[in-house]
């Protein structure tokens, strides 16, 4: 599996995109999404809700688990992804681009993001 | 002694009968296994530091029929009255075509959860009936397979609404001071230690203005009024209070439902739909609610999917939401439904159809208001408000009534007092209304002034039950063959062994499910007077005396009515002893990785913060990790959870140890009992360490598991924590220190002679002999399937307990074959799976009991090796790794017959894959279950007829 060198991760599995507007993009790594297995449910905030770095935002359910989504910044939602909570297939067929889950506007930098490389050995060893 | 002396002294003997396994058996699996003896193979399965072979004091073992007569005798200490008391238990008729087919069928009530769908058809479609017929009574748009009472429905929805709590409420959490008694005693026990506010009040608009999160009205209330609480309801969604109504379903046939205007969920119970008193219990409670919210219902929920040919097939949907997935972010620890129960009451509307209800509805409201038309003629006060069944009478002596009324042989409910209640139903009729018109000296008359009771604004104008389902089995003959239709579809352990680790699929014996259906036993109102009760006040001592005695703990509590209940009320007297110690501050509870996700659920809802201990490769706790986390945490230790023997089938040799360190701390040990199967007359519990444990009854005991419940999960506690178990606002609530974890002072009481009749026919030797015979069953299959399948975790000596897990890792990896692929083969060889992926992923644990015979185990252990042997051609390349008799399992005849096939494999390998198949095969309903599906497009009603028509 390959991870596209632009982005960030975190070690929830969670890909982030810097916009040049100082925005984030959010969404799940496509290692997270075969862990999973089928995915099922989605559940995301409302928009414009605050939250503190590393709560539980929302959660994505599996035929196997249900897991939380965690906030890699403190924030607030901006945009949430409807296309894809309505056609949950597209988020393990397009993680990267159109699978992506919500939009947030930091209160301050997200600290501790992992490189492309960095994440990709971080998985190599919890394997 | 002459020769027939001896022949005339010998007895028949019931263990004989429970274990499988006779003298020959045993012997031959002894040798196989290396041991001379039973003893000998047991005893080296346990650490010597906790052995205890002393032999605890238990009556002499009595002959099924020596037992029989005893307990008859007992429970004819028990007065069978005509109880009109209400309270949320009702006189109903069990149709007895229900009774005979469902209820007294092991092919309905030895199973486990459905958790293979594609063998448990029959009663997924059955509680879907359920599930349809809340939904169409209550009005509401989801409904789940059940929950165990009615009050802790209630304390489940106060959990649910608090889930959907807005920021700009308060913790608190309204309920009408008419509510049921105990409905408001287990909510206050629950409320407690989640720090909600429970306030019991009149609920008006002005309340409120509080900004509770959630408030419970009940519909009718308890005193048998109706108020029209449409309005309230408006208000109360107007500032997004969540708002939960308890109601009954029988009133609910005249009245509007509460989804008409607008409640957000409904709770209640389906007793009185055919399921007998029975003292408290086992019922099925339910809750509903709207659509949206259908993943924030507790418990189990069925829905419909398609099987691999997509023919429509039912399953457990949203199965990952169970605790056993969301652990300590859990709202509810609830892992099981009234099951049996729920079935019964479905089938009962199923046999009624909604105009006989209606009729039976309106008849029981008829019967209240000419008994109220002669009562307020006399001169009685009675209440001015609509009723539908209950009759309040106020301004009188109510001990002279009650008394007068019991001469009579009627049980009546004291409000108060100067006030009565009367409730009428089913059972009730004009002579019944008479007679306890005489008792207050008044008469009915058939021309009673005709002033409707109920109002037309509160009557109900939706239709209900208009599925094909409700409007077809009218007729006994019809009803019979609808039960065996879906009997037929389910596999039972009438058919086969059901090696489920960690469910403890024994023998349900005949002799002990007996009783349960006498008068004496399930027709007795859990509230009615002590005088009445001595029976079971009797046998319920006796059994407490026996289960302590077999743990080895001071004191046992009955009241627990399913296993996760139990770790709940385990829990709660640990925090409640500590409160009393001034240790209010510990929080903190330690919970192996490797423990049932039920136990972090049961921990979060007490408030408790769960901190995992890491498990070792053997299975065992972590101990450095463990005195880490004890040392951190010790300040603030509230308890530690541990399953004896482990969740892995072992008995953990440093259990002593960590008992006393977290004693050290300062901390309580709660040992899980859902094993404790392998320790009776091994060891005691209640002397090598643990405070509190749970017993599952339905496991070791022989409740039956009726399908996925009913359960039964009494605690015993030591000495200091006795005065800290449970009690009941209808026994003791004055002078105790802990409520109520369930709405009857014995939970389900109805069921508990099962377990009486089980001890009291194995005495000392014969428990001790099914220990040690399960531990044999256990360590026989595990060698026999080694060769084939590794075996994940052993104990000392290379032993396992009563369980064994089997490793598929390797066999993933090399074939893509995996533990579902396995599980649904086994239905092709007539087998119910083990428990699949727990507690480790990829595995299968096999738990064979005392009860299955030798020739039984060996079968079973065919199945799997010649799997094996399968598996093996996949890897070999003989069969595709998409096309093989594993991947397409299960087969049903449909397939099999077909005209076509084009697998590379032939349809008599598909079928038959052993010679014994063909004496006694097992045709799955469906092909393989798609759950994905189901769960993205989720439907839990019965589906309109036409949908099954292609």
């Amino acid at each position: 599996m390959s991870y596209p060198s632009q982005l960030k991760y975190t070690k929830e599995h969670e890909w982030i995109k810097l916009e040049s507007d100082g925005t984030y993009t959010v969404g799940i790594t496509s290692y997270a999404l075969d862990q999973l297995g089928d995915v099922v449910f989605l559940e995301l905030p409302d928009e414009n809700t605050d939250f503190e770095a590393g709560d539980s935002f929302g959660t994505i359910e599996s035929t196997k688990t249900v897991s939380d989504l965690y906030m890699p910044t403190s924030g607030k939602i901006t945009n949430t992804n409807s296309d894809v909570t309505e056609n949950l297939e597209s988020l393990s067929e397009d993680p990267y681009e159109g699978g992506w889950l919500v939009k947030i506007k930091p209160e301050s930098d997200a600290s501790d993001l992992l490189s492309a490389e960095e994440y990709e050995s971080f998985i190599s060893e919890i394997d | 002694m002459s020769r027939h002396w001896d022949h005339a002294s010998k007895k028949e003997s019931f263990s004989d009968r429970h274990i499988g396994n006779n003298d020959a058996n045993t012997k031959s699996m002894l040798k196989f296994l290396g041991y001379d003896s039973i003893d000998q193979l047991a005893i080296e399965a346990v650490p010597e530091s906790i052995r205890n072979l002393a032999k605890f004091d238990l009556p002499e073992a009595l002959t099924e029929a020596d037992a029989l007569s005893e307990i008859k005798s007992i429970s004819n200490q028990n007065i069978v009255m005509r109880s009109l008391i209400g309270n949320g238990y009702f006189g109903t008729a069990t149709p007895q075509p229900i009774k005979r087919n469902i209820l007294q069928n092991p092919s309905w009530y030895t199973q486990y959860t459905p958790y293979q769908s594609e063998i448990a058809q029959g009663r997924l479609e059955a509680l879907l009936n359920f599930q349809t017929m809340i939904m169409d009574l209550t009005g509401l748009e989801v409904a789940n397979a059940s929950l165990l009472d009615e009050a802790t429905a209630a304390a489940e929805a106060m959990s649910m609404s608090f889930s959907m709590k807005k920021k700009d409420h308060s913790r608190k959490f309204l309920v009408s001071k008419k509510a049921n008694p105990q409905t408001l005693a287990v909510l206050k026990t629950r409320a407690h230690f989640l720090d909600f506010e429970l306030v019991v009040d009149n609920i008006s608009s002005k309340s409120l203005e509080e900004k509770p999160f959630g408030i419970l009205l009940q519909y009718p209330n308890t005193d048998g009024s109706i108020d029209d609480i449409e309005s309230l309801v408006q208000n109360a969604k107007s500032k997004n209070i969540t708002v939960s109504v308890a109601t009954d379903l029988l009133a609910l046939c005249l009245i509007k439902p509460p989804g008409d205007f607008g409640a957000d969920i409904a709770i209640g119970s389906s007793q009185r739909f055919g399921i007998p008193l029975g003292y408290g219990g086992p019922h099925a409670g339910f809750i509903a609610t709207k659509k949206g919210l259908e993943r924030r219902l507790p418990g189990r929920i069925v829905g419909i999917s398609k099987d691999s040919k997509d023919k429509a097939a039912y399953r457990l949907a949203l199965a990952t939401r169970e605790q056993h997935i969301r652990r300590d972010k859990a709202t509810s620890n609830i892992c099981t439904s009234q099951v049996l129960l729920a079935i019964m009451a479905g089938m009962y509307a199923v046999y009624h159809g909604p105009k006989r209800l209606k009729e039976i509805a309106q008849r029981v409201n008829s019967l209240a208001t000419i008994l109220h038309s002669a009562l307020k003629e006399k001169g009685y006060e009675v209440h001015t408000q609509p009723f539908f069944d209950t009759i309040k009478v106020t301004g009188a002596n109510s001990e002279v009534f009650i008394k007068k009324a019991e001469a009579v042989g009627f049980n009546l409910r004291k409000f108060d007092d100067s006030t009565i209640l009367i409730a009428i139903d089913e059972l009730s009729s004009l002579k019944e209304i008479e007679g306890l018109a005489n008792i207050f000296s008044c008469k009915v008359s058939s021309n009673l002034n005709e002033t409707a009771n109920l109002p037309t604004e509160l009557l109900r104008t939706t239709s209900y039950l208009q599925h094909p389902v409700f409007n077809s089995y009218h007729c006994e003959t019809d009803l019979m063959r609808y039960i065996k239709k879906l009997e037929n579809r389910d596999l039972s352990l009438t058919h086969s062994m059901i090696p489920l680790g960690s469910c403890t699929m024994k023998l349900n014996a005949a002799a002990e499910l007996e009783p349960i259906t006498w008068d004496t036993i399930n027709n007795i109102h859990p509230f009615a007077p002590k005088n009445q009760t001595k029976g079971y006040e009797n046998l319920l001592d006796q059994l407490t005396t026996w289960l302590a005695s077999i743990t080895g703990f001071h004191a046992v509590s009955l009241q627990p009515n399913s296993g996760a209940q139990g770790e709940y009320a385990g829990l709660l007297v640990i925090r409640k002893y500590q409160e009393e110690q001034g240790e209010t501050h510990r929080n903190i509870c330690l919970i192996p990785s490797s423990a049932h996700g039920t136990n972090p659920a049961s921990a979060a809802m007490l408030g408790l913060k769960v901190i995992v201990v890491n498990c070792d490769n053997e299975g065992n706790i972590d101990r450095d990790d463990f005195q880490e986390k004890l040392t951190k945490h010790a300040e603030n230790l509230s308890s530690l959870m541990i399953t004896y023997p482990s969740t892995h089938g072992v008995f953990e040799e440093g259990i002593k140890e960590i008992c006393e360190m977290v004693h050290g701390a300062g901390g309580q040990v709660y040992m899980d009992g859902a094993n404790l199967q392998a320790q009776i007359s091994l060891c005691l519990a209640g002397e090598f360490g643990p405070d509190v444990c749970h017993m599952n009854l339905h496991k070791t005991f022989c409740i039956p598991h009726g399908g996925g419940g009913p359960g039964v999960g009494p605690i015993a506690v030591r000495e200091h924590l006795t005065p800290y178990l449970p009690s009941h606002p209808a026994f003791n609530s004055e002078r105790s220190k802990v409520g109520p974890v369930a709405a009857a002072p014995y939970g389900s009481a109805s069921i508990l002679p099962i377990s009486w009749m089980y001890i009291r026919m194995m005495g000392y030797e014969g428990l001790s002999l099914a220990t040690r015979t399960a531990i044999l069953n256990a360590n026989y299959m595990a060698k026999r399937l080694e060769p084939y399948y590794p075996i994940v975790y052993k104990g000392k000596g290379g032993l396992v307990a009563h369980e064994c897990i089997i490793d598929l890792k390797v066999i993933k990896k090399e074939t893509g074959i995996d533990e579902n692929d396995i599980a649904k083969r086994l239905i092709d060889y007539g087998f119910h799976a083990p428990t699949v992926s727990w507690p480790v992923p990829l595995s299968m644990m096999i738990e064979p009991t005392e009860s299955e015979p030798k020739a039984e185990i060996d079968r079973f252990c065919d199945a799997l090796i010649n799997i094996w042997k399968e598996i093996d051609k996949i890897k070999k390349g003989v069969w595709p790794k998409d096309d093989n008799p594993l991947k397409q399992a299960p087969h049903t005849a449909e397939t099999v017959t077909a005209d076509s096939w084009s697998h590379p494999y032939s349809r008599e390998t598909a079928a038959f894959p052993l010679e014994y198949t063909r004496e006694n095969k097992f045709w799955p309903h469906v092909n393989r279950v798609d759950n994905a599906f189901g769960d993205r497009n989720l439907v839990c009603a019965c589906l309109p007829i036409e949908a099954y028509q292609d």
